[in-house]
C-alpha cells in the first residue's frame, strides 16, 4: 500500500453502456477499458520504464494488442464516429510499434554483435573484401610506380602536412628520425582520441560513398593507398623498408584492415545496387545495407584499438621487431576471430532476409 | 484517372502519402509519410540541441580548463588539461555519430526533433527496425548531412573545379528526397526505412450517451438520405468542438435541407439528435454492405 502514491489512476468503466443510443457507440463503450490499459502500457513502454508495467499487465499485452486490432477491424465496418476510428488506428500503431519493435537493447545487440554476428557479416561480403583487397594492393602499386617515375609526384600525392620531413632527397638519418618514438607518454592519450575520431570519420565516408554504385568508395580507396605506396617507395629508397614497415605495422595492421572493410562495405552496397538480382533494387539495397552497417559498426572497434595501438604502442615500443610482432599479433587475431567465430543461431544465412530475426 | 490515383496513393481525401501496412495480423493500418518539411525542421531542431549543448559543454570545460590553470601550473594541471582534450574529441565524434543513433535506438525510434514534430522511423517492409537498419541509416547521414555543411562552412568555391563536383556529389545525396514519392533519403533506401507520422491520439467522449432525445426530434427516411458520412463527420466536428454559433449555422443549413422550420435556443438538442440519427441510419446501411460517402453520391 505504500507504493499506491507511484501507482497510475485506475482506469474507471464507462458508467451506462446501455445509455448510449448507438449500437456502434455501445461496441465502443464495451472495449475502452481494454483499450486504456493497452494503451497506458504503451506509453510507457514509449517512456522506457518497462519496470513499471505490473507482470499481470505485460502478460496481457499480445492479447490486448489483437483485441484492440480486431476492434479496429470491426469498427472500420461498423462504426462512422472519426474520432474513435483515429484513436483506435493511433492506438493500434503504437501497439504494433512496440509489440514489433527492437526487442534487444544496446547490450544485448552488442553481446551478439561481438558474439559471432559481426565476423558472420564480414564473412559474408567475403567477395567484396577480395575487390576491396585488390584495389587497395593495385592503389599502392600504382603510387608506387608514379612516384618511382617521377618524384614529383610525391608533392602531388602527400598532403604537405603529412610529409613532415619525409620528402624525396632527405637523406636517411632524416627519415629515421621521422620512426623515433617520443620520449613521454605526455600527450598521447589526446593524440590517440585524434586518430581514432579522425580515421573512422574516413571509413564512415568510404562507407558511405558506397551508395553510388561504389565507385567513389573505390577512387577514395586507389587514393589513400597511392600516399601510403608513395611513402613506401621514399622509405625503401633509402633503404629503410624493413623499419618502415614496422612502424606502420603496429596499428596499420588495424586501422588497414578496417579501411578495407569499410571500403568492401561500401561497395557490397554499390554492388548490390547495380547487380541486385531477383530482389528489387530497393529490397536488396535495404538487406545489403543492414549487413554493411554492422561490418561498419566493428570498423569503429577496430579504430579505436588502432588509435590505441598508434598513440601508445608505436611511440613507446622503440625496436622494430618488437612492433613488427605486435602487428603480426593483431593482424592473426582479426583474421582467426572473423574466420573461426561461429555464426549465432538467429543470424540470417541468405542475402535478402537479414531482417527476419528469430521473433 | 484511376490508374493515376493509384500510382501516386491517392485516397479519397487526395493524400499523396498516406500509405498502407499490413501486420502480421493481416490488418491494414494507415500510415502517413512525414512529410518533407516535418523532417527538415525535425533535422534543424537536432542540429540546434547538438550546436547549443556541445557550446555550453565547450563553455563548461572552458571554464573548468581556466580553473585549472588558475590553481597550479605544474604537471598535475597537464594530465588534466589531458583529459579535457580527450574528452572534447569524443563529445565532437558522439555529437556527430552518436547522437541520432542512441535516439532512434530507443523505442520511440525519433530523436528528440522527430519527437516534438511526431514523426518516427519504421521499417519499410513492416517488419522490426533492426538496430543494424538504424546503424545504416545514420552512417548515411554523414555524407548528406555534415559533409554539405563542412563543405558550406569551408567555402567550396576556394577549391576551385573540385570543389564544385564535390558540391555537384553532395547535391545528389540532399535532394534525394525530393525524387521520390516516399521522400526516402539515400540513408532510408540503404537501411530499409522511412519516417512516417506518429502523432498518439485521446480518445474522445462517446457521442450518443447524452439523454436520447428520439421522440423529441423525429427525422424521417428521406430527410436522413440526404447526407452522407463526410457531412456526418463534419457534423461530430462541430458537436466537439462546441461553438454556438458555428452550430447555429449548421443548424439553418440543415433545416433549410429538410425543410424545418429552426427553433431557438435548441441547436445543440437539435444537432445532437440529428447526428444520432443520421449516424444510426448510415450505419445500418453500413451493416446491410451499403455505404454513402457524402451526399453527391446516391443513396
Amino acid at each position: 500500500m505504500a507504493l499506491a502514491l507511484f501507482k497510475t489512476p485506475e482506469i474507471t468503466p464507462p458508467a451506462d453502456i446501455e445509455a448510449a443510443s448507438l449500437r456502434s457507440d455501445r461496441f465502443r463503450l464495451e472495449r475502452e477499458v481494454d483499450w486504456q490499459r493497452l494503451e497506458r502500457i504503451v506509453s510507457l513502454l514509449e517512456k522506457n520504464r518497462p519496470r513499471r508495467i505490473n507482470d499481470e499487465d505485460l502478460l496481457e499485452l499480445p492479447v490486448l494488442y489483437r483485441k484492440a486490432a480486431s476492434s479496429l477491424a470491426v469498427a472500420r465496418e461498423t462504426s462512422l464516429d472519426a474520432a474513435t476510428l483515429a484513436y483506435l488506428e493511433s492506438l493500434v500503431r503504437r501497439a504494433w510499434f512496440q509489440v514489433y519493435g527492437p526487442r534487444m537493447g544496446m547490450l544485448g545487440w552488442l553481446r551478439r554483435f561481438l558474439g559471432g554476428s559481426w565476423s558472420a557479416s564480414v564473412r559474408d561480403i567475403w567477395l567484396d573484401i577480395c575487390i576491396a583487397l585488390a584495389v587497395m594492393v593495385a592503389g599502392t602499386l600504382v603510387g608506387w610506380l608514379l612516384v618511382a617515375r617521377d618524384s614529383e609526384w610525391y608533392y602531388a600525392l602527400v598532403p604537405g602536412e603529412m610529409g613532415g620531413g619525409r620528402q624525396p632527397g632527405a637523406d636517411r638519418a632524416a627519415l629515421m628520425e621521422t620512426l623515433e618514438p617520443t620520449q613521454s607518454a605526455e600527450g598521447l592519450t589526446v593524440f590517440a582520441t585524434y586518430l581514432f575520431s579522425n580515421n573512422t570519420g574516413v571509413c564512415i565516408m568510404a562507407f558511405a560513398l558506397g551508395f553510388c554504385f561504389g565507385i567513389p568508395t573505390l577512387l577514395l580507396l586507389v587514393h589513400n593507398m597511392a600516399v601510403l605506396g608513395a611513402m613506401m617507395w621514399l622509405f625503401a629508397g633509402a633503404g629503410l623498408e624493413w623499419e618502415f614497415a614496422a612502424w606502420l605495422s603496429v596499428h596499420g595492421t588495424t586501422e588497414l584492415f578496417a579501411i578495407l572493410l569499410s571500403g568492401a562495405a561500401g561497395l557490397h552496397v554499390g554492388r548490390s545496387m547495380a547487380f541486385p538480382g531477383d530482389a528489387s533494387i530497393l529490397a536488396a539495397a535495404s538487406a545489403s545495407g543492414k549487413r554493411a552497417a554492422q561490418v561498419m559498426a566493428g570498423c569503429t572497434i577496430m579504430l579505436v584499438i588502432a588509435g590505441l595501438l598508434e598513440g601508445y604502442a608505436r611511440q613507446l615500443v622503440p625496436t622494430a621487431t618488437g612492433r613488427a610482432s605486435i602487428g603480426a599479433v593483431m593482424l592473426a587475431f582479426w583474421i582467426a576471430y572473423f574466420c573461426l567465430m561461429p555464426r549465432p543461431r538467429d543470424h540470417a544465412q541468405d542475402r535478402g532476409d537479414s531482417d527476419e530475426a528469430q521473433p | 484517372m484511376n490508374a493515376v490515383a493509384t500510382r501516386f496513393g491517392l485516397n479519397r481525401d487526395g493524400n499523396r502519402r498516406l500509405r498502407q501496412l499490413v501486420t502480421p495480423e493481416g490488418l491494414a493500418l494507415p500510415l502517413t509519410i512525414a512529410s518533407r518539411s516535418a523532417r527538415a525542421g525535425a533535422l534543424l531542431i537536432d542540429l540546434g540541441i547538438i550546436f547549443l549543448s556541445l557550446i555550453a559543454f565547450i563553455v563548461v570545460l572552458g571554464a573548468v580548463g581556466i580553473e585549472l590553470a588558475g590553481i597550479d601550473a605544474n604537471a598535475s594541471a597537464g594530465g588534466a588539461m589531458e583529459f579535457v582534450g580527450v574528452l572534447l574529441i569524443l563529445l565532437l565524434f558522439l555529437a556527430r555519430y552518436g547522437y541520432f543513433l542512441w535516439f532512434e535506438l530507443g523505442p520511440r525510434g525519433a530523436t528528440p526533433g522527430k519527437r516534438m514534430l511526431g514523426i518516427r522511423v519504421a521499417a519499410r517492409d513492416g517488419g522490426r527496425l533492426s538496430a543494424e537498419a538504424v546503424i545504416a541509416r545514420n552512417l548515411i547521414r554523414d555524407v548528406e548531412v555534415f559533409l554539405p555543411t563542412f563543405l558550406l562552412l569551408g567555402g567550396a568555391s576556394s577549391m576551385g573545379v573540385a570543389g564544385g563536383a564535390a558540391a555537384l556529389w553532395l547535391a545528389i545525396f540532399v535532394l534525394f528526397p525530393f525524387f521520390n514519392k516516399d521522400a526516402l533519403r539515400a540513408g532510408d533506401l540503404v537501411a530499409g526505412t522511412w519516417v512516417v507520422e506518429a502523432q498518439t491520439a485521446r480518445l474522445p467522449e462517446a457521442m450518443s450517451v447524452s439523454p436520447d432525445r428520439s421522440r423529441d426530434y423525429r427525422f424521417g427516411e428521406a430527410e436522413l438520405a440526404i447526407y452522407g458520412e463526410r457531412e456526418l463527420q463534419v457534423l461530430e466536428g462541430v458537436l466537439r468542438q462546441d461553438n454556438a454559433e458555428t452550430m447555429r449555422e449548421v443548424m439553418d443549413t440543415i433545416c433549410g435541407k429538410i425543410g424545418w422550420t429552426p427553433g431557438q435556443g435548441d441547436e445543440r438538442e437539435f444537432l445532437e439528435a440529428f447526428y444520432a440519427a443520421l449516424r444510426a441510419h448510415l450505419e445500418r446501411g453500413m451493416r446491410l454492405g451499403r455505404r454513402k460517402a457524402d451526399k453527391h453520391t446516391g443513396a
